[in-house]
């Protein structure tokens, strides 16, 4: 019973979550500058009347309270409504673009992680610094180059987006992980089972990662936040027609419509990512 | 290894060094246009060549590089103090107070700050120096780039509650603060350590990200992270190493700081 | 069994190989089509795929700047300028097999000039209230009747693609050179031959020779670059100088400069009245002395020589070189000379003190130039502006925005001191710009609806406008807007900067490509441009 409350509460937490943050992020997007205005009224050809009637498209958006309101009752119904910039409905241009993107994370999700893993793994079987630093130059170098030309990279040796994606994410996920599993390393018991010759893959197994793994779940909830947040950048650099780069379009033309249901889908991934990873870790707790 | 950290920490030194004193120089004015050598290649008036306006690119580093360097640490140093107080504190104090923190550092996980980076933008006059608009862009970045920080910080602080020492000091009648600043605190810096040598790049870079906003360091005051943006196109690649100066400067600095700092992580 | 399998395997070879050899030209679109409706034309991506499936009555030749004959074999504009009859082509038919006729024109103009559609093209054609007359006299004849004179009326046409009245796949029917076959929102569309255009060249053969366009959605110019020097595509319709000379070290060939394109790149200053800006700037940016004087202390030449590597020129007035008929050839140089700009500043009382320029009231004269954020560009010639201006002692602060805070500020809450922008000329006909002259409408960017001309000259511009807009015949027309342009360059409401050239890049493989400097300069004779022969041997 306690699991299933625990997970009814989360569920509650989470949806209250969800529906407060995609309120947050509509009102920042309603009231920045530039809410309202179109490129089209820079268009000479366009007579007085046009241009107010380009103006007055966004009236229904005004009142932001009313309008989100209005917007969840049209989710709860299945209609995610209209991108005004470009004049489809969302459910398709979600559709059309979220297979891309779940892939380009997914992939570059594993690619950094699996990456991140054996380097950790590496600088632990050879208990060598001059590794571990190599490893920490490697991972600054990623850190210090900019996401645009990651991107170009990939553009110049024709690589798949994901790379790109797992190169920013890689750094940040190793750079904790390392330090993670090299603080455990000093702890009584690691040293113990060296003292007692107990094989390294055998203490990395059962003595250092049940020690770390709530660290770990919570850095993989995180992780997921990191890269939706890179996927954003590297879509639309890269051209690559996902979600992330709706986002970053509809954020540009302040396409209210589109950033509701997109900034709703952001907080939910990240926050259930991030939930589950604490739910996960609380689970082990309790259990051992 | 004791060679590599003195040595790591010399070139740290001595880039810093260099970048303040070269800026002080009348010599490497970093505004100023020779637009009869623009992208040119290095020469013996322009050791590092020049830029698309043909600004010297060897001064255009030395200030970038202290603006950046004197900048981008505070900011991430900011976010890390509110990351401390909003993750380890109520990670460690548990409870409610620990659902709801990780319920906020899920928003501000999640929430597009673009939007209110471009208020921000607004909210500012149309004036402002560039030296202020540097300040206030990494300011920004330090009160919203706390998020990652906070919540790993807050799975290490909740581990530590439940350790053996803390529970004896609790035990022993330590009051929470005490145990929170002077027990648990030690304990969380290697994460914060970790965490910051990964803030200050990544800050350095959102800085020029954020130009595209109205925000970032104003021109022609230059910064490594708009001199890094010029390597974002294929036209940056040359066959010159000269226009890579800023990435080699910053990830030379960076490594030197993980090499010289970050030694206490690893036995 | 065997043998069909074999036969199957066979026919996929062969199908294959026709796939390949197909003749497909490609190239790319900075972005999706808004939209596929021809009426509601607005964007780039959604232009040109009007222009290459859309059939037009009469079309601009954008080598000769002269109007032609395309639908309509002929057509007559009454004496008073109001109504214009055309007789159309027959036996001519749309993709889908329609029958093309005079109820498809009337049914396309009728439903351009609803007033609620809001379309671009439509309000071109509005030069007064009230409604637009169409009468179908005969299955190939068709008069449309104006409410009032409509100046340059025949070249307006070359935007009107007409749509079918009776087709049930509606404005998807297409009567130009190509249909839309396909569309992958975010990846492509995909055109084919038209197999019932009415085109033929000289020699008899139906056109267009190429069998479909490949249009595929790339707004990163990295990639549009990279894959044009690796000959995956075959066209760059428009290009910065930067990467134009990138290419052209590599494989001079391959691009090409046309000359001044219609563009130009300008910036001005906030006149607008209760502006949230500083009153003592606001009486900087009304002084004639003072706009003509930062003019004068901006070197146009070393814009035209570092920002756009040689491929652009000083721009004189708000017309191109390039548009053979309205561009005044009169006009001064704009003219290179700080010392003349501190002599017209210290005429209005300002004086330099320690370097910096102060005004009378002793403020030091500084103010800030918005435009828009990731246009390299104009970042580097805002950059360039704060040079030249800080040597007369003008403090410039260059702030980059993104588009739409920038359109708010410059079209709403007016709280911006200068902008720089750049005006694309789609249009030759100064009609065109009919909304940026007169004081009353809403692209008077310095000062936009205004109830009355707040200054004399602005009055006669508005004078000016009105009266070429009514003339019929061109050489009063012209006459009237070169004095519009000499009142420009005089009071200088706008400070023209450059004209860039119109930079293309075109593969060798490509014949009957003539790069020109109206939109769309690569493509604008589709229906004539082939593949060579060498394309065989390459494979591409």
């Amino acid at each position: 019973m306690s699991l299933l409350k625990s997970i009814a509460y989360r569920l509650v937490i989470l949806a209250a979550t969800i529906v407060a943050g995609g309120l947050l992020s509509a009102t920042l997007a309603r009231y920045a500058p530039g809410f309202g205005a179109d490129e089209r009224q820079l268009d000479a050809r366009l007579s007085s009347e046009s241009i107010q009637a380009i103006r007055s498209a966004s009236r229904e958006e005004r009142s932001m309270a009313t309008y989100y309101a209005r917007s969840l009752l049209r989710l709860a119904r299945g209609d995610l409504g209209n991108s005004r910039s470009l004049q489809r409905p969302v459910r398709e241009l979600l559709a059309e673009r979220g297979a891309v993107t779940l892939r380009l994370v997914g992939a570059g999700l594993a690619i950094a992680w699996g990456f991140a893993l054996l380097l950790v793994l590496a600088s632990w079987t050879f208990h060598s610094e001059a590794v571990e630093k190599a490893c920490a130059v490697g991972a600054g170098l990623l850190l210090c180059l900019p996401a645009g030309a990651m991107a170009l990279l990939l553009i110049l040796l024709n690589g798949p987006g994901y790379v790109a994606l797992a190169l920013v994410v890689f750094p940040k996920v190793h750079r904790y992980l390392s330090d993670l599993v090299g603080a455990t390393a000093r702890m009584s018991h690691i040293v113990t089972a060296k003292a007692k010759g107990i094989s390294e893959v055998r203490i990395l197994c059962w003595h250092v990662v049940p020690v770390i793994r709530r660290e770990v779940l919570a850095l993989a909830g995180v992780s997921v936040g990191l890269a939706i947040s890179a996927a954003i950048p590297v879509e639309a650099l890269c051209g690559i027609p996902g979600v992330g780069q709706l986002a970053w379009q509809s954020a540009l033309a302040r396409d209210i419509p589109v950033l509701i249901v997109v900034s709703l889908l952001v907080i939910a991934f990240t926050v259930m990512a991030n939930s589950g990873a604490d739910l996960l870790a609380d689970e082990r707790r309790q259990l051992s | 290894m004791r060679a590599a950290r003195t040595v790591a920490l010399v070139v740290a030194s001595l880039i810093a060094m260099v970048s303040l004193a070269g800026s002080l120089l009348p010599r490497f004015e970093y505004s100023r246009q020779d637009r009869e050598h623009f992208s040119a290649g290095p020469s013996p008036d322009h050791w590092l060549g020049t830029d698309a306006v043909g600004r010297d690119r060897l001064a255009r580093l030395l200030h970038g590089t202290r603006v950046s360097l004197s900048l981008a640490p505070a900011a991430a140093a900011l976010s890390l103090l509110l990351a401390f107080v909003a993750g380890a504190a109520p990670g460690f104090a548990g409870g409610v107070s620990e659902r709801v923190a990780k319920t906020i550092i899920d928003l501000v996980l999640s929430i597009p700050w673009l939007f209110l980076l471009l208020i921000v933008r607004a909210m500012l006059p149309l004036n402002t120096s560039p030296a202020a608009s540097a300040t206030i862009t990494f300011l920004m970045l330090g009160l919203l780039g706390w998020g990652v920080p906070a919540r790993i910080l807050l799975a290490r602080a909740r581990r530590l509650r439940q350790s053996e020492f803390v529970l004896l000091a609790r035990a022993s009648g330590l009051p929470r603060w005490r145990l929170l600043l002077v027990h648990v605190m030690p304990n969380l810096l290697p994460v914060l350590v970790a965490q910051f040598w990964i803030a200050v790049p990544v800050f350095i870079l959102a800085e020029a990200n954020l130009s595209l906003l109205g925000l970032g360091v104003a021109e022609p005051l230059p910064s490594l992270g708009s001199l890094l943006r010029e390597l974002e196109t294929v036209l940056s690649i040359r066959g010159d190493v000269c226009s890579f100066g800023a990435l080699i400067v910053l990830v030379v600095m960076v490594s030197s700081l993980q090499i010289a700092f970050v030694k206490h992580e690893v036995s | 069994m065997r043998r069909a399998l074999f036969r199957m395997c066979l026919l996929l070879l062969v199908l294959v190989s026709v796939g390949s050899c197909l003749d497909e030209l490609r190239f790319y679109l900075g972005s999706d089509p808004k939209t596929f409706n021809p009426a509601l034309v607005a964007d780039d991506a959604s232009e040109t795929i009007r222009y290459l499936t859309g059939g037009v009555l009469l079309r601009l030749n954008r080598q000769t700047q002269q109007v032609e004959p395309e639908l309509a074999a002929a057509w007559r504009v009454s004496k008073d300028g109001k109504t214009i009859t055309f007789q159309l082509r027959n036996g001519v038919r749309f993709s889908d097999g329609t029958a093309f006729s005079a109820q498809d024109v009337k049914y396309t103009m009728d439903a351009l000039m609803d007033p609620a559609l809001h379309s671009p093209t439509g309000d071109a054609f509005r030069s007064g209230p009230g409604k637009l007359t169409s009468v179908v006299l005969t299955a190939d004849r068709i008069s449309l009747t104006f409410p009032a004179p409509v100046a340059g009326l025949e070249k307006l046409f070359d935007q009107v693609a007409i749509v079918s009245a009776n087709s049930p796949k509606k404005e998807m029917a297409a009567l130009g050179p190509f249909y839309v076959a396909d569309y992958k929102p975010g990846a492509y569309i995909t055109l084919r031959r038209n197999p019932n255009y009415w085109k033929h060249d000289d020699a008899g053969h139906p056109l267009p020779y190429l069998d479909g366009v490949k249009l595929e959605i790339q707004a990163n110019h990295d990639i549009e670059m990279l894959k044009f020097s690796r000959n995956e595509i075959h066209l760059i319709n428009s290009m910065d100088a930067d990467y134009f000379d990138r290419i052209a070290q590599v494989a001079p060939g391959k691009v090409r400069d046309a000359g001044p394109s219609l563009d130009s790149e300008q910036m001005w200053f906030n006149q607008v009245p209760g502006a949230p800006i500083a009153a003592f700037k606001l009486e900087w940016f009304k002084s004639r002395n003072f706009r003509r004087a930062v003019s004068a202390a901006i070197n146009r030449s070393d814009l035209c020589k570092v920002v756009y590597g040689g491929h652009a020129v000083p721009a004189r007035g708000p017309v191109s070189p390039a548009n053979k008929f309205w561009f005044d050839s009169q006009l001064p140089q704009a003219r290179f000379d700080p010392s003349y700009a501190l002599q017209l500043l210290r005429e209005d009382g300002f004086r330099l003190t320690a370097g910096k320029l102060v005004d009378r009231g002793g403020h030091p004269v500084e103010f800030s130039i918005v435009t828009n954020a990731g246009n390299r560009t104009r970042e580097r010639t805002a950059t360039m502006i704060q040079a030249d201006l800080r040597a007369i002692g003008i403090m410039v602060n260059v702030v980059t925005l993104d588009f739409p805070s920038l359109i708010q500020r410059i079209s709403e809450n007016f709280n911006y001191e200068a902008a720089l922008l750049g005006m694309t000329n789609v249009e030759l006909d100064p009609n065109a710009q009919m909304n940026v002259w007169l004081s009353s409408s809403d692209e008077h960017q310095w000062n936009p609806r205004q109830k009355t001309p707040a200054t004399p000259w602005e009055a006669e511009i508005d004078r000016l406008m009105r009266a070429q807009a009514s003339a019929l015949d061109d050489k009063t027309r012209k006459k009237n807007f070169d004095r519009v342009q000499e009142i420009v360059a005089e009071q200088a409401p706008f400070l023209y900067l450059v004209n860039k050239n119109a930079l293309v890049g075109v593969s060798p493989i490509l014949q009957g490509v003539v790069p020109v400097a109206a939109r769309p300069q690569t493509y604008w004779n589709i229906e004539r441009i082939r593949f060579s022969a060498e394309r065989a041997s390459n494979g591409k």
